[in-house]
């Protein structure tokens, strides 16, 4: 199988085989307006559910229970309060972790021992926590805040570093794909958003960067001399560096899903709810959606900013149009967009590369 | 260099071990070890906003509550927008819990009697205050000894109103004196402060080092009428500067009327110490009981206290007084109680988590890039090695504590870190592809993929730095390990990859692309029509020339790496016509050769130079 795949990965990279990635952008954005709107969509219907770090309440955990029912912590609760409508959750392999709304501090030391009476634990097994209301929208505050103030700076840094504000703003196009699309995820599989899930979504701003540099990296430096050339356009460059970063696309986000994807599983079927599961869960979506989204939606993206800069423009034609009269002619029919061939590096028996090219010697 | 810092790290670690409290595991936060977190906001009871020395201010005096109450190794941080998170180890009562939530407040009371720390036994006010209550001239005859014998002692005033809060007729009664008697400042539950007793009644307590104990009068001017509290040197009369340290108050308009009242009746009781003190009290505690200078009214509101006072000492207590001047209250924001057996279990699962995920990475890479997976194996090896020294030296040194966010954080972080790799060994192969010899690749592909590597870390610890700036609580973890983790990920490809992959490029295993090194360029597809690539060499491959043909071309086309045709046994010194000779030799045999097994060719050049390295001289 490695061999294919490094076969594939090597005719990716001479332009042997081309997927016409930027070309067939149509595609691509058509797929994403659907998942975004299926996400904003899902956002709004199920909606999120907020945790107890941003509904406020009390919560109990009752460790070292023999019998993980959930019927009789509930009935325990009503008892105590009975407008209660406590929520119950299996922790790890022998907590209970029962969240209700705000109780008083005597309500809270009566629900203790009745927890621990009618799971015949001792009283030190059963611990309380109480979250104020106004926490939960703290953290959310400081989430946005640190948000803008992330954008803010990787639009500086990206415009600077690329010398483009395009590739910055296919960027954060990108990225805010990503963010909505895990977001509706989230909301859609209907887990409880707390501090963790945010710790979550965060990340993925900066993965999703990261993604989209190492394939902008690629672009800038094959479409660097675009226009002293008039053989391919902006576009089938960009596309060319799509595909030789799709082999590293493919293997960096299958490395970095591995662990990820350990978490979620041990998180999910072997802790129960917990700080990991949502972590896991909100990195395993976004970082899928990031690797589609830097490959798919990007450079796409970037292409199609490009291409209206009356210079890009105006090269496009030239070439196409070049293309076209040879064509017309009959003399280089093999030239289109389909089976471009760049010899980025494959030198033509005797030609001159220039005086680069020429060996140095040894200092 | 990179074995430099690591032996450092854990020689340091081991020293730490060894010589002091250094342990060779990282310390836990709470949500691994079990305990409760309280999560406080200060808030300014008239809703000014509070600087960053109030909130130390506060944390001290957080501390000196926690501490005296018997907790040990709690831990209390300041956290961005102004939240103080205090976490107690294990399951502290219901009471600590209490006392870390109620607000410091500060007040000036004058003072009745003072007395050694330890308990009296007898009924008598102790020495400093015997004569003081006799002698007093605003006061009749000193209150009655309590009765004795096991009645409670009364509480009821022995006169209907106090003639001014120094009336230790009224305000001593005998139960007060009683409790003052009882009182022991020599043991540290009594000064943890806390309770800031009744404004209108006397109230007794403990020096804040616990050096003394005082029973004191009514409030007469709070906290909040202070404006400004400075430490420094004593003006002279002269205009100089002294040598003396110094606490300068200024009180604002209230206060300073108040204050000329209470210096005034102070100071017609001069004769009868310590009647002529008066006592700063900040979170009931005494932490200052200046006496006033006989002779001196203070009606300007700004007052000097003048003692054995030090640089630091001046400073601290002119910090108290700051703080105490912005009454705080503390608004829990959260509580959480973690048991220990849950923490543990979450530790264990995480670290389960990690090595699952390391697995799977290890066998994935070692698939995608065969031997050249082991470089990937070393380097996630050497920064692991890296991050957990560090972690567990910042844990010795700073108090780092590792919790759950920072141990998913890790995990994340290998994936991270990986594609580093990945991205320098695309490179690599990229290079090959283009034909160049493996030391070439991995030098242009280094420069290359630096780049790439630098800019990516870079966003990446920009949005570590971002989260763990403006975050709370645990998203600060998670930040901390994401960002140590990416500066631990660039040292570890500069100082170790990149060395390694020199160093192995030499190597025959790998130079010469054996089919397991996942460096093969005939599996990479370099290019593998015969040309010419200068100075009399030409590279042989099973394409013709016009290399167009491929979709005919055998897809698994086996190239050699560059084989050197050059005659004259690798001496180098051909003459251009000579060179020309060989690269039209060259192309007749690849044009004879366009079919036939590729080995032919590069076997017959073979002997003739052993360099097989094309652009190194």
């Amino acid at each position: 199988m490695a061999s294919g795949f490094a076969q594939w990965g090597n005719d990716l990279y001479t332009g042997r085989r081309s997927y016409d990635i930027v070309g067939r952008r149509k595609i691509w954005f058509t797929i994403s307006t659907v998942l975004v709107v299926l996400s904003a969509i899902f956002l709004i219907k199920p909606g999120l559910n907020p945790g107890i770090e941003f509904r406020g309440g009390s919560e109990f955990v009752v460790s070292g229970v023999s019998d993980t029912g959930q019927q009789l912590a509930i009935d325990t609760v009503t008892q105590i309060s009975p407008d209660e409508q406590p929520k119950v959750t299996t922790v790890g392999g022998d907590s209970l972790r029962i969240q209700t709304s705000t109780l008083t501090e005597d309500e809270v030391t009566e629900v203790k021992n009745a927890l621990a009476e009618a799971y015949d634990v001792p009283v030190e097994n059963v611990t309380s926590s109480f979250i104020g209301p106004s926490w939960g929208k703290d953290l959310s505050q400081k989430a946005i805040t640190g948000i803008l103030v992330f954008l803010l700076f990787v639009t500086i840094v990206m415009t600077i570093y690329f010398r483009n504000w395009r590739m910055a703003a296919a960027a954060l196009i990108a990225l805010f794909h990503d963010l909505i699309i895990t977001v509706g995820v989230y909301a859609a599989i209907g887990w409880e958003v707390t501090p963790a899930t945010v710790i979550g979504f965060l990340t993925i701003l900066g993965y999703s960067i990261y993604d989209t540099v190492v394939v902008f990296d690629k672009v800038r430096e094959n479409t660097a001399d675009t226009l002293l050339q008039s053989r391919y356009t902006y576009g089938e460059k960009a596309n060319l560096a799509v595909n030789q970063t799709l082999v590293r696309s493919i293997n960096t986000s299958v490395v970095a899903l591995l662990p990820v994807g350990a978490i979620l599983f041990v998180g999910a079927f072997l802790l129960g709810a917990g700080t990991l599961r949502d972590i896991a869960l909100a990195l395993f979506v976004g970082m899928l959606i990031g690797t589609f989204s830097s490959v798919f939606l990007a450079t796409p993206f970037e292409v199609a900013l490009r291409e209206r800069e009356p210079a890009i423009r105006e090269h496009t034609k030239k070439v196409l149009d070049a293309r076209a009269a040879r064509a017309a002619s009959g003399e280089d029919v093999s030239v289109s967009a389909e089976d471009l061939r760049v010899p980025v590096g494959a030198l033509k028996p005797g030609a001159h590369q220039g005086n680069a090219a020429q060996p140095k010697r040894k200092r | 260099m990179l074995g430099l810092i690591i032996f450092a790290l854990l020689g340091a670690i081991a020293a730490g071990t060894k010589w002091s409290t250094a342990s060779w595991t990282p310390n836990l936060a709470l949500d691994l070890e079990g305990g409760t977190q309280i999560i406080l906001t200060p808030v300014a009871d008239n809703g000014e906003d509070i600087s960053s020395e109030t909130i130390a201010q506060a944390i001290d005096v957080i501390r000196q509550r926690v501490d005296s109450s018997g907790v040990a190794e709690a831990e209390i941080t300041s956290q961005s927008g102004g939240k103080i998170v205090v976490a107690l180890p294990g399951n502290p009562s219901e009471e600590t819990i209490a006392l870390v939530e109620t607000s410091a407040q500060m007040a000036f009371r004058p003072v009745l009697a003072i007395g050694n720390p330890t308990p009296t036994d007898t009924t008598p006010t102790p020495e400093p205050t015997d004569s003081a209550a006799a002698t007093d001239p605003a006061a009749p005859a000193p209150t009655p000894t309590p009765t004795a014998g096991a009645e409670e002692p009364s509480d009821e005033p022995t006169k209907a109103a106090p003639d001014n809060p120094s009336d230790t007729a009224y305000y001593i009664t005998p139960a007060v004196q009683a409790e003052f008697d009882a009182l022991d400042c020599t043991d540290p539950t009594n000064l943890t402060g806390g309770v800031n007793g009744d404004p209108d009644k006397a109230f007794v307590t403990c020096g804040q080092d616990g050096s003394a104990k005082y029973i004191l009068g009514p409030v007469e001017i709070e906290g909040a009428r202070i404006s400004s509290a400075t430490s420094g040197l004593n003006q002279l009369p002269s205009g100089g500067q002294g040598n003396k340290w110094v606490v300068n108050i200024a009180f604002d308009n209230q206060g300073t009327t108040e204050f000329t009242d209470v210096t005034t009746r102070l100071q017609g009781l001069s004769a009868s110490p310590p009647l002529n003190q008066f006592a700063m009290v900040l979170d009931g505690l005494v932490i200052s009981a200046p006496s006033l200078d006989s002779g001196v009214i203070i009606a300007d509101g700004k007052a000097e206290i003048s003692g054995t006072f030090t640089r630091e000492s001046a400073a601290s207590l002119a910090n108290q007084l700051n703080f105490g001047s912005l009454p705080l209250t503390f608004k829990p924001e959260s509580k959480e109680q973690i048991s220990a057996t849950l923490g543990s279990e979450q530790l264990q699962m995480g670290l389960l988590a990690g090595l699952i995920g390391l697995g799977l990475v290890v066998v994935y890479s070692l698939l995608q890039y065969r031997a050249l997976g082991l470089v990937t194996v070393a380097s996630l090896m050497v920064a692991g090695l890296l991050t957990y020294s560090i972690i567990t030296l910042l844990s010795w040194t700073q108090g780092y504590r590792l919790s759950l966010p920072g141990v998913a954080g890790l995990i994340v972080a290998i994936g991270i870190t990986a594609d580093s790799f990945i991205v320098y060994f695309e490179r690599i192969r990229d290079e090959l592809r283009e034909g160049r010899t493996l030391v070439a690749a991995v030098d242009r592909g280094w420069e290359r993929a630096r780049r790439t590597i630098l800019a990516s870390d870079a966003v990446n610890f920009l949005a570590a730095v971002v989260l763990y700036v403006l975050a709370v609580g645990s998203v600060r973890g998670f930040a901390f390990t994401l960002g140590l983790t990416t500066l631990i990920d660039v040292l570890v490809v500069f100082m170790f990859t990149h060395p390694v992959m020199q160093l192995v490029a030499r190597t025959k295993f790998f130079g010469q692309g054996h089919r397991l090194s996942g460096l093969d360029p005939r599996r990479l597809g370099a290019p593998s029509s015969t040309r010419y690539v200068g100075r009399g060499r030409v590279v042989h491959g099973s394409e013709t020339s016009e290399g167009r043909a491929v979709e005919d071309a055998p897809v698994d086309a086996e190239a050699t790496p560059r084989v050197p045709v050059a005659v004259g046994g690798g001496t180098g010194g051909l003459t251009i016509a000579e060179r020309r000779a060989a690269a039209r030799a060259a192309e007749q045999k690849a044009a004879s050769t366009t079919d036939a097994p590729v080995d032919a060719p590069a076997q017959e050049s073979e002997p003739e130079s052993g360099r097989t390295e094309g652009n190194e001289h």
